[in-house]
């Protein structure tokens, strides 16, 4: 196990030195001069040159990207332009928001998506699996942005059950929190059920298909058990596999999802970035939720091994 | 279902009945059936847009702003008075081409670095690492920082999408490269003297179409999703043009007095993006039965 670890990290820790070194030339990528874009019209040579010297581009292209690195590891993401402050504060700040309403999608996800494929898969050809798969595929062809905003007109505009968008903090109001979490949650959360609906289910009809089952089966083992307990626990290793690329994919939802919203998150931060071209906040918030990938991917793999024990002897 | 009877060679050495046969097995196959049908009725109707499209998806009318859905205007105007039936049928053209891009040059990259990384044993690792850093990203947060740092524009949402689905391309063209260098095929194709090059492209890589296809039809429908995300927060083609994204993007702020601006362009992309990934699991049907949904 524990060479699995440290294998497992080095192959992170490679990944995460692509990541910072994209991140890193993304800014070079800007066509024409970043000075004069990010200066108002008309700004003085001086002006110019001070926005350079502020991002490092007067220097030559190592001494840039030994400060990025170095720079990184103290944590230091440079200075945001618009907000007049440290990138990292900004992102530890906005942080929590992105990391509730990504953990509580995924809790929707996993919980709705894995029940769906074991009930598919228990009825397998019956009408409750064809209703499950095709709306499994339907779920996975909706935009999840254009679903919250269906969703602010049916429960907010319409019903008025729920707030349009905006951010309650869990500690001044949990049901304020609640109430602001919800439709974002599971918008966000919805659209990834039907992978893991397929997923479970494909995988759950494998496993129903095995020996063992059959040997449970015949020794007169009742249905719910065989179900329940000796196939669940085995057709969970794929589903746990793919909650790894899961949480990249709602990361990413997030940042719009929060868009849509109003939810002061880091996705917020990005894209309010974005249309400004405040390029470190961008490169931070790149470089974070890459971050945050990678190591939810090692806790997967991890996951995987002890649930698996060929995995870790392989 | 399948016709499994072998294969006759006729006179001209090809193959008729295993044709057939898979032509048969692809009209069996409710999914691509549905899926393609779907597919081919959203093209029809980008091709025809100018034809069919009641008004100029352009033209403003400041008498009739935020109409609701008449005898006019079938599914109602937009804050310039802009018929959104007109938009949503241009639209598909738009975003049909965006995604339609993407996978030719997802397909091209993809194959390329697939193909070098599955046969050049050197280069392998190297390769791979650095597809494995590119996916670390989310897929849509890479397309926007990459949108963002080069402008909004058609081609430029072109570029970070295909940028954001190349590395898994690439992966998947290098796992069946390396199933099908180990073939015996292609050491009879060795043993007989044909170069590199020869081996690479006629031998591993025709053979390797099949997952490639999938997965490109599986990206045309993550693309078309995708660019309505870019279009929607600014990092797309740039308003007035119309995309399915811009078109939610205007809408969005009259979410509540003209709900239907917001609406159809959404349910456009749903058939759409629906009709790929339908063709998608038909044609992983088809052409590998062994894979099944976990191969997404």
């Amino acid at each position: 196990m524990l060479r699995y670890l440290v294998n497992r990290i080095a192959s992170a820790s490679l990944v995460l030195l692509v990541v910072s070194l994209f991140t890193f030339v993304l800014i070079w990528l800007v066509p024409g001069d970043v000075a004069s874009q990010l200066a108002d019209p008309g700004a003085s040579v001086e002006e110019l040159q001070r926005i350079r010297a502020r991002l490092n581009l007067d220097q030559p292209w190592h001494v840039q990207l030994l400060s990025w690195y170095g720079n990184l590891l103290r944590g230091d993401l440079g200075q945001s332009f618009l907000l007049n402050r440290s990138v990292t504060e900004a992102i530890i700040e906005r942080i929590p928001v992105t990391l509730s309403l990504t953990l509580l999608a995924l809790v929707i996800a996993v919980v709705l998506g894995v029940s769906a494929g074991i009930i598919a898969a228990v009825h397998h050809g019956g009408w409750a699996d064809q209703s499950i798969m095709a709306l499994a595929l339907v779920g996975l062809s909706i935009p999840d942005f254009w679903l919250g905003l269906v969703g602010i007109y049916v429960f907010a505009v319409a019903l008025g059950w729920l707030p349009s968008g905006g951010f309650v903090p869990l500690l001044q109001d949990p049901v304020g929190w609640a109430r602001s979490m919800a439709l974002p949650a599971f918008t966000l959360g919805i659209t990834q059920v039907g992978l893991i609906a397929r997923i479970t289910r494909s995988s759950m009809l494998d496993v129903l298909g095995q020996d063992y089952v059959r040997t449970a089966r015949a020794k007169g083992v009742p249905a719910f058990k065989v179900v329940a307990k000796h196939a669940f626990a085995n057709a969970l290793i794929p589903v746990i596999t793919v909650t790894g690329v899961i949480v990249g994919v709602l990361l990413g939802g997030a940042v719009v999802i929060e868009q849509v919203f109003s939810l002061p998150g880091v996705g917020r931060l990005i894209i309010g970035a974005v249309l400004r071209r405040d390029y470190p906040v961008i490169q931070g918030g790149l470089l974070l939720l890459a971050f945050i990938y990678v190591f939810v991917n090692i806790i997967v793999d991890l996951l995987y091994a002890y649930v698996d024990p060929r995995v870790r002897y392989g | 279902m399948a016709d499994f009877a072998p294969a006759q060679l006729n006179e001209a050495g090809s193959l008729p009945a295993e044709r057939f046969g898979m032509l048969k097995r692809f009209m069996a196959n409710r999914s691509f059936v549905i899926g393609g049908a779907l597919f081919l009725f959203v093209v029809m109707v980008a091709l025809l847009a100018d034809v069919i499209a009641p008004f100029d998806p352009l033209r403003n009318n400041f008498r009739y702003r935020l109409g609701p859905p008449n005898a006019a205007h079938l599914l109602g105007t937009d804050s310039f008075g802009r018929d959104v039936l007109s938009r949503v049928l241009h639209g598909s053209r738009v975003s049909l081409v965006i995604g339609l891009l993407v996978v030719i040059l997802t397909g091209l990259f993809g194959t390329l670095i697939g193909a070098v990384s599955g046969y050049v044993r050197r280069l392998d690792n190297l390769i791979m690492r650095i597809m494995d850093g590119f996916m670390a990203f989310p897929p849509i947060l890479l397309a926007i920082a990459i949108g963002a740092v080069l402008g909004p524009s058609l081609l430029n949402a072109v570029i970070a999408l295909t940028v954001a689905y190349t590395p898994r391309t690439a992966r998947i063209v290098r796992a069946s490269v390396l199933v099908v260098r180990e073939s015996e095929y292609v050491e009879a194709a060795r043993a007989l003297g044909a170069g590199h090059v020869r081996i690479l492209f006629r031998h591993i890589l025709l053979n390797s179409l099949g997952p490639l296809l999938v997965q490109l039809t599986f990206i045309f429908a993550l693309a078309i999703l995708a660019e309505a995300v870019l279009s929607f927060i600014g990092v797309g083609p740039s308003p007035p043009t119309p995309t399915f994204g811009n078109i939610i993007a205007d809408g969005r702020n009259y979410i509540a007095e003209a709900p239907w601006i917001t609406i159809w362009p959404g349910i456009a992309i749903m058939v759409t993006v629906l009709g790929l990934n339908l063709l998608g699991d038909g044609l992983r049907d088809v052409l590998d039965p062994r894979l099944r949904a976990e191969a997404r």
